[in-house]
This record gives structure tokens, sequence and C-alpha cells, in this order.
């Protein structure tokens, strides 16, 4: 319900968005660009103070909405907050010049201003960005309304605006998680989905603990969520309805088992495994006719599949080898050419939504890894180390993976973690429980 | 629900005997004796001592067979398991049986799932061949997700590599 709410907030806000007139704008060719790839060794020092409070409602919010968007710029890595104890300007009007020697002064780089007012249940809030070296705004200022529900929604566009505006690449803050909740013992492991903001904030629960459930992708468009589900007894793939939280099981035949759903990009389409007298292969199935049509035939394990952005390929898990290894072949079907070539075992591999790389899951000398590699298998980078790290998921931008760590030993629980594919910023993501197989959603609209 | 109390109680004995693997499962020295030499009149019928019973089962023919790392191929010791569980599933001809295959929690959720129905569909064909029915057989994977072991070492994975064959229906227990 309370998500409800806040989805048709958020709608309404991005109808509003506006783009408000801020005099000369030329700072797009501005000095201010920090570019990320792996040599990135000094985050770029950012001030935001919190914005200007226009109407005597709006206090509390204007603090909260500072805090929102600095905390995702800062937890990319690629930038570093100067806290306000440092500041030397006071920033208390949003129209008023800013003192970029002040700013200067205390070594930020980039400065986010903004307003906001709040008229009963609606929020008006203005932002700019500012490069502090050049003394100029950095694209123009812009404008969200929404519900006081949706602000950390709006506080989330604006750091995607912010980080879009320095970096060049697209944002990732304004996206949500469905993962699946745990608690107990890894005997008595009860385990529910759950969604998300990418941040861990706004947890809701989709589905109760009654039975087992596994893996939830997310649709193309955010709406919906494959999942496994044992709740016949027997693993079954289910489709659920984000918002209504209803859902239908998809028709597989008795005596088969069916799991490790992902959507096509066009979301008409689910690739999958199911299981008969004992092996494992690849189909693909009509989300509404449930016809379906098999695409690998051999005695070999094949599972995970993920599918390329632009639909027409798939890369997938297989042991035909003799050990997992990774494996692309046409979203037809047919012949497949083995891309995972270094010691070790792989498994799950996901299609960057850029299309330039997979990540994958890598059991190696007694560690697992997440890593990544171009589609050809060339250039692979390991990312993480652990006991038990699996099931990478993509930001939408294609820069973070999210994924399952699994401590060991009798007390061993789940956690999600975050890392961005330079392998240098490793977050733990706050969940309420503990928390496995996380699915990103693209960017909300 | 019914079969949990005996999975704490098979736990139990493993763990009490972690150093003598020959202790349960599939490789009970007991495994296909009938009656385990139990004299008659002290039978309570649907107790471990009762040779129709769903505990008798578990406990003196074996309900599981190990499987070695990412192996699904059956052992000796499986294979005479599952000879048992195959003359008891003839004899008792009002069962039926659900045999989950499981993994250990090393390799991937997906794998393991697919890991643990080879592990499942290797006890069944054996037993389709000693001649249990198939429709009285079905099978399921949990894959790495039900552990009855939970120590991060061999001694554990050892005893979750497992192919459980799961009675239903029949008797005084259903």
């Amino acid at each position: 319900m309370i998500f409800l709410r806040t989805a048709s907030a958020f709608v309404c806000a991005c109808a509003l968005a506006v783009m408000i007139p801020v005099g000369a704008a030329q700072a797009q060719q501005g000095p201010l660009r920090i570019t990320i790839e792996e040599g990135i060794i000094q985050p770029l020092p950012f001030a935001v103070p919190d914005f200007q409070v226009e109407t005597g409602e709006a206090a509390q919010l204007a603090g909260e909405l500072s805090r929102v968007i600095a905390a995702d710029l800062e937890g990319t890595g690629v930038f570093r907050e100067i806290p306000s104890s440092a500041f030397i300007a006071q920033y208390s009007d949003f129209n008023a010049a800013v003192q970029f020697a002040d700013w200067k002064a205390v070594n930020a780089q980039a400065l986010v201003t903004g307003a906001v007012s709040v008229s009963g249940t609606n929020v008006n809030v203005k932002f700019r960005v500012y490069d502090v070296v050049s003394g100029t705004t950095l694209g123009e200022g812009l404008q969200f309304s929404g519900t006081t529900e949706g602000w950390r929604r709006m506080a989330h566009k604006i750091a995607d605006e912010v980080y879009s505006r320095i970096t060049g690449e697209g944002g990732y803050f304004d996206s949500r998680v469905v993962y699946v909740s745990e608690t107990g013992p890894k005997d008595e492991r009860k385990k529910r989905l759950a969604v998300m903001d990418y941040d861990g904030a706004n947890v809701r629960y989709l589905t109760d603990s009654s039975a087992l459930v596994l893996a939830p992708r997310f649709s193309p468009s955010g709406d919906r969520v494959l999942y496994t589900s044992y709740e016949s007894g027997f693993p079954r793939i289910y489709v659920l309805d984000v918002g209504s939280v209803q859902r239908r099981v998809l028709e597989s035949a008795d005596g088969t088992m069916s799991f490790a759903p992902r959507f096509s990009p066009s979301g008409q389409t689910v690739a999958y495994s199911l299981t008969q007298g004992g092996n494992t292969d690849i189909y693909t199935m009509d989300i509404n006719s449930g016809q379906s049509v098999r695409l690998t035939n051999t005695p070999a394990i094949e599972t995970a599949p993920s599918y390329s952005p632009d639909g027409s390929r798939i890369v997938f898990e297989s042991d035909r080898s003799g050990t997992p290894q990774l494996y692309i072949m046409s979203a037809g079907g047919g012949e497949a050419q083995r891309i995972s070539f270094g010691d070790g075992r792989y498994g799950t591999p996901v299609w960057s939504p850029r299309g330039d790389l997979v990540a994958f899951t890598k059991q190696n000398a007694g560690r697992f890894h997440i890593g990544v590699m171009r589609t050809d298998g060339s250039e692979e980078r390991l990312l993480s180390a652990s006991f038990l790290d699996e099931g990478p998921t993509w930001a939408p931008n294609g820069r973070v993976i999210m994924f399952t760590r699994e401590t060991q030993g009798e007390g061993g629980a789940s956690s999600l973690y975050s890392v961005d594919i330079t392998g240098r910023v490793l977050r733990k993501v706050a969940t309420p429980e503990g928390g496995s197989d996380p699915s990103w959603s693209p960017l909300q609209q | 629900m019914k079969f949990l109390p005996l999975t704490v109680l098979v736990a139990a004995v493993a763990l009490s005997a972690c150093t003598n693997p020959n202790r349960f499962g599939a490789d009970d020295a007991l495994a296909g004796n009938p009656n385990g030499g139990v004299p008659l009149n002290s039978i309570q019928p649907g107790s471990a001592n009762d040779p129709t019973s769903t505990a008798y089962f578990n406990l003196t023919v074996g309900d599981r067979v190990l499987f070695g790392i990412d192996q699904s191929g059956l052992t000796p010791a499986g294979r005479a398991t599952l000879d048992g569980q195959a003359t008891w599933l003839i004899t008792n001809s009002d069962y039926q049986a659900v045999i989950e295959g499981h993994a250990d929690e090393q390799g991937t959720r997906e794998y393991n799932l697919a890991l643990g129905a080879r592990r499942a569909n290797a006890a069944r064909e054996y037993l389709l061949s000693k001649g249990v029915p198939a429709s009285r057989l079905r099978v399921v994977s949990y894959g790495k997700e039900r552990p009855i072991e939970i120590c991060s070492n061999e001694a554990c994975y050892a005893k979750n590599r497992r192919a459980v064959t799961v009675l239903a229906g029949g008797g005084l227990t259903s």
C-alpha cells in the first residue's frame, strides 16, 4: 500500500519535472569531469549544504534530502563529501550568488545547492550543481514535485543528475533491488521475497516464508518479478506483480523442476532451466502463451541463462566440458561458444546492461569470487574474494554489481554486498534481516 | 513435517559419531537386515521396531545415500542401501516416496539445484531397475538449501551430499 502511493507520487514527480531557466548555463564544457575507470585514485570532493527551507514544514525534509544525496554520491567511492563542520560559507538562499572562494577554501570542487517547500503532502525541490573551480553552474537547475512520502526518490533523482553531470555516466540511485530476505540458522533458514530501494531503505516483503523461495529477477520495466518457489512441493517458476503482489505459476510438466528464470529484454520471454529425468537444460517460454522452446540438449547441466541487452544472445553456465564454465549461444539456441578459460569453476553469468561485460561467480582454490570479463572471455578481473560470494546483479548503469556473501561455519549467514567494477569500492548493503540473491531494477521512470 | 523429529534424531546420532561415518545412512551396517533382530513380541506398531513403519525404513533400512564431491554416481554402499530400500518398497507397496537430492554449500545455488536433481535421479533410476514402480517415486532437488549439517568442512559436506528417500502414505504413521 505504502509503495503504491509512493509510486504514484513519483509518476507525478516525473510529470512535473521541469527545467528552470537559470540564465546562462554555459558550463557543459566545463573542466569538472571525473571519468570512472580503473585509475581513479582521488575521489572528487563535494559539498551539499542543507537545502534552503522555503516553507516552515520543509525544515526536516531539507536536511534529510541533503543527507541522502550526499550518501548516494559518497557511496560510489567516486566522490568524497566535505563535512558541513568545515564550511566557511553560510548557505541560506538558493538564488543568491554563490561565494565560490569560500567553497574553494574548503577544497570542494563540486557544490550542490537546493531549496525545498512543502504544502500539505506536496513537496517541491529545486537544485543546482556548481563547478566550484571554474565558478560556473554545471548544467541547468531542475525542480521536482511530488509527495512527502516520495521524498527519498526525489533525493535519488537529484543525486543521479549530479552523478551524471560530473561523470558523464547514467545514474543508478533511483532504482530498487528485489532479493531474498533470510532469517534463522543454516539448517532452518526461512526465506521470503523483499523489495527495497537500492540503498536498503523502504523494505517491503512480497511473500511470506511458508515456502522456500529463490532467486527473484526483475522484469526490464521493474513492474514484475520472476522467482522460484517450492510452494507446490517442487521448484516452479512464478511471476509476481510487484504492485499488487498477485502471482501466478508458469506451467511446467508434472515430474519436472524449473528454476533460474530471467526475462528477455522485451519482457515477453523467460529463459530458464528445466530438469527432467535428472538432466537440466535451458528453455525459453513465452510468458503470455506459455509456449516453450528447448535451447540446449545435452546430458550436461545447463543453467543460469542471461540475455544480452539486445536480446539476440544468451550467456549461460554448462558443465559439458567436465566443470561448470560459461558459454554464449544465440537466443534461439544452437551452437554455443565457450568464453571462460581461467582456472576454476564459473557460474551465474549476467550480461551487463551496457553489453560490454559479463559478471560471474568464480570458484577457485577454495574461495569464491565475483568477477567480470568481456563477452569474448578476455580481460577477466576478479572484484571480490571470500568464503562464498555468488549471484551478481548489475546496477542499471553497468558500473556497480550487487551480490550475495555467505559467511563460513555454523553461524554462517548471508548478506548483500556491492562492488564497483574497478573492485575498489566494496560495501555491505544494510538490510533488516539477512539477504541473498539480489536483482537490480532498471532506473525508475 | 511429521518426519522432522526423525531427521533431528538422525542428525544427533551423526554428531555424536563424527569420527565414524559408518554409523548412519548409506553405510549403515544394518541396512537391509530384516527386523534388525528384534523379538516379535516387543514390536510397537509404527515404532522403529515395526518393520513396516516409516521409522524402520528411515533408521534400519537407511533412508539416504551419500555422494562424493561434485559426484552423482552411486557408491557401493549407496547401492547396498538402495537394494534394501527397493526390497522394502516392494514389500510395503502402499507407500509412495519422494527422493530429495541435496548438495553441500560449495557451488552456486543454480548449479547445486541441478546437481541435487542428478543425485535424486540416480537413486530413482536404481530403485526402478530393482523393480520399484515409477508411479510411486518422485524426485525433487533442494540444492544447497536444506543442509542437515552446518559446519563448513568436509565432515559436514559429506553428509549434506545426499539423496533421501522420504516416504509418504501407507502404514500407521501416515
